[in-house]
């Protein structure tokens, strides 16, 4: 098993027709068992088109009348990006996986109050994110998928790039990852740290999980103590950020400390006091996982 | 992005929020006539950065006659201004803002930002006013009262007459304050702000309520639906060297150590600032290339790292996922001879094509330390600068 996505997990990729869709759809499709995951695209302009060979539809409920998918990924530039998210929604696909970054806090804030009120069952992941991947069956989103090794870690981040590199730890130890999960940079996103823990943990192929996190917000802290009080699974953390000043935006949106809130020290103290190991050099992440189970 | 406060109580009158008369002025004749305009016994020169603190840092000043105003806005046009929020050097005043005096009864205060746990804007008063509202919030939280603005509702009227009375305005400026409240509310909302406080909000002994101050941050994502905010960026409040790397998509922020850094992503690039810190060094910078790190970009980011001259040595770390180590190395090689580099650099690429890439540094003939991983990186370069 694996948490959120599989090898029969069937994909509408919306913006497939701009140069990141393109280009992340065709690779996505390269990957294991892409070529048959992917199987819709959304351009109301160009519907009835295909992009090779991946039929385009005008809408996503169409998308998924067509063809029975339930998830979608989302590249649509940061303007037109909240309303693609909320016809993810309005549709009631089982999971929306929002990659574009930029997209104005006020959207985002309008998108998920409407989710809460009009109680949605539609899970959102990010955005701001590279996505999410189960190895060797499935990549949906924008990492490098040869750096991932099928296994039993699940991986949890707010960043991309750095969770590739906790990811290429963990495969060179031998130790594959059942899924890893970007909930991305921004302040206001989809599910966040603690709801993955909690997928994990009820996961029976996950065994142990990697949180990276970062300076902003309590997600981390919120996610520690919940599971303090309900993971079976040893997980352990990271946080970026030790060195960054406050009042600055460290390049995601959600990475800034205000008002004395959010800084990375006061982040590890809560996970340490929830029983969970963190290091501070991000270089032996993997090997502090090994060296918890 | 930040403003100014007399810009900031430019937005708040337009949504009917009462603010002090007063006028912008560049310069100390700018500054007389203003005074003269306005016609008070009492005027205030106010210091124009984008910091807070102004007041105990000197930036703050009344005036009691037309002669006072002169000699200020003198002293102050042109200061270093020093506050707990501006670098140790301070801040030039290029612009001050000459207001009335205020006949101050009650001080409060009133903010919004967004809550990102219940992913809402959310409205933050208190009877403190004039006080500093961490300060506040840690000593007697319970004097700081909170409410959720609906996105669809706004601040509704009820939420707005709770929020004042808690805070002690009394009865009969209460509507006014309803006013206020939901003025504020709506121009949060509007501008796509990020954070709106008001410190203090004052009541005079009228009766009467006006805003004191006014700071707006904005949301950069939402610039681009906002000309009529991106028109009042003042590019001498920001360091020149983010300005520049805006410029070219990287993401710069300026540090006070002497390693340079230049990583592919956000939280990577933090995870590096950390990790030479661990290895008992200091990040002169945090710089973050982005997915597309061209010969270009990668060559503007090592000629703004290098413009400070704090900067002894520059540690390079690049994942490899979409991007290629091959493309990175290719840059690094020509960024390093354009600069004509001479401090130690230290490259740790991983991911795709990395082989080729180490090789295409080395084949290059530049003294390029390679690393392995980010702590062995780490070491290197601040073994090098350290002389070690």
């Amino acid at each position: 098993m694996s948490i959120l996505i599989n090898k029969n997990t069937r994909v509408i990729t919306q913006g497939i027709t701009g140069k990141t869709g393109q280009f992340h759809t065709r690779m996505c499709r390269e990957y294991a068992n892409g070529a048959a995951c992917f199987v819709a695209g959304v351009n109301p302009k160009k519907a009835g088109e295909d992009f090779e060979g991946v039929p385009i539809f005008g809408t996503v409920a169409e998308a998924k009348a067509q063809t029975g998918a339930t998830v979608s990924v989302i590249y649509v530039p940061p303007a037109g990006a909240a309303d693609a998210i909320w016809e993810a929604v309005a549709a009631d696909l089982d999971l929306v996986i929002c990659i574009t970054e930029g997209i104005p806090v006020r959207d985002m804030v309008v998108v998920r109050d409407r989710m809460r009120k009009e109680k949605r069952k539609t899970k959102l992941i990010g955005p701001n994110c590279p996505g999410v991947i189960t190895p060797d069956e499935i990549k949906i989103g924008i990492m490098p998928g040869h750096i991932h090794k099928k296994g039993r870690i699940g991986v949890v981040s707010r960043s991309g790039t750095l969770t590739y590199e906790a990811v290429a730890q963990l495969t060179e130890l031998g130790l594959g990852q059942s899924t890893a999960v970007g909930i991305g940079g921004d302040p206001v996103n989809g599910l966040k740290h603690r709801d993955v823990l909690e997928l994990f943990n009820d996961d029976a192929d996950t065994d142990a999980v990697v949180m990276i996190g970062e300076i902003g917000g309590n997600d981390e802290e919120t996610a520690a103590r919940w599971a303090k009080d309900h993971m079976v699974k040893p997980v352990v953390g990271f946080i970026a950020g030790v060195t960054a000043p406050p009042g600055k935006r460290m390049g995601h949106a959600g990475a800034i400390i205000s008002g004395g809130q959010g800084t990375a020290q006061e982040k590890l103290a809560v996970l340490e006091e929830c029983r969970i190991k963190t290091t501070k050099n991000p270089s032996e992440i993997g090997k502090l996982l090994k060296s918890v189970i | 992005m930040k403003i100014h406060e007399y810009q900031g109580k430019e937005i708040l009158n337009k949504f009917g929020v009462p603010v002090p008369k007063g006028q912008v002025a560049f310069s100390t004749d700018e500054a007389v006539q203003a005074a003269e305009k306005l016609g008070r016994p009492v005027s205030v020169v106010k210091a124009q950065i984008h910091a807070g603190g102004r007041g105990k840092g000197g930036g703050v000043k009344l005036a009691r006659s037309i002669d006072e105003v002169r000699t200020l806005a003198d002293e102050m046009l042109g200061m270093q201004l020093i506050t707990h929020q501006t670098s140790p050097e301070g801040q030039t005043v290029r612009r001050l803002w000459i207001e009335e005096g205020a006949d101050i009864h009650k001080e409060f205060y009133a903010g919004i930002v967004i809550d990102r746990e219940k992913q809402l804007p959310c409205l933050m008063v208190s009877s403190e006013g004039g006080m500093d509202i961490e300060e506040v919030a840690a000593k007697t939280p319970d004097k700081i009262h909170k409410f959720w603005i609906d996105p669809e509702q706004g601040l509704t009227e009820a939420q707005a007459k709770e929020a004042a009375t808690n805070i002690g305005i009394p009865d009969a400026s209460i509507p006014q304050a309803v006013a206020i409240l939901q003025g504020l509310a709506k121009a949060f909302w509007d501008t796509d702000a990020s954070l709106l406080e008001i410190n203090p909000l004052i009541l005079e002994k009228s009766g009467k309520l006006k805003a004191l101050d006014a700071k707006f941050n904005f949301d950069s994502n939402a610039l681009f639906r906002h000309p009529e905010i991106v028109a009042l960026r003042d590019l001498d409040e920001e360091n020149p060297d983010e300005i520049e790397a805006s410029q070219y998509d990287l993401s710069y922020i300026a540090l006070d150590g002497n390693i340079g850094c230049l990583v592919n992503g956000a939280g990577l690039a933090m995870a590096t600032m950390d990790t030479i810190k661990l290895f008992g060094g200091m990040p002169a910078n945090f710089l973050d290339v982005g997915g597309g790190a061209t010969t270009e970009k990668v060559t503007a980011a090592f000629k703004i790292m290098l413009r400070n001259s704090q900067v002894k040595g520059i540690l390079v770390n690049i994942f490899g996922g979409i991007m290629r180590c091959d493309v990175i190395a290719e840059g690094i090689v020509t960024a390093v001879r354009e600069t004509s580099l001479n401090v130690p650099l230290v490259v740790r690429m991983k991911g795709t094509n990395e082989e080729i890439g180490k090789r295409l540094l080395k084949e290059s003939g530049l003294p390029i330390i390679a690393a392995d991983n980010m702590g062995e990186a780490a070491q290197k370069i601040v073994d090098a600068v350290t002389g070690a």
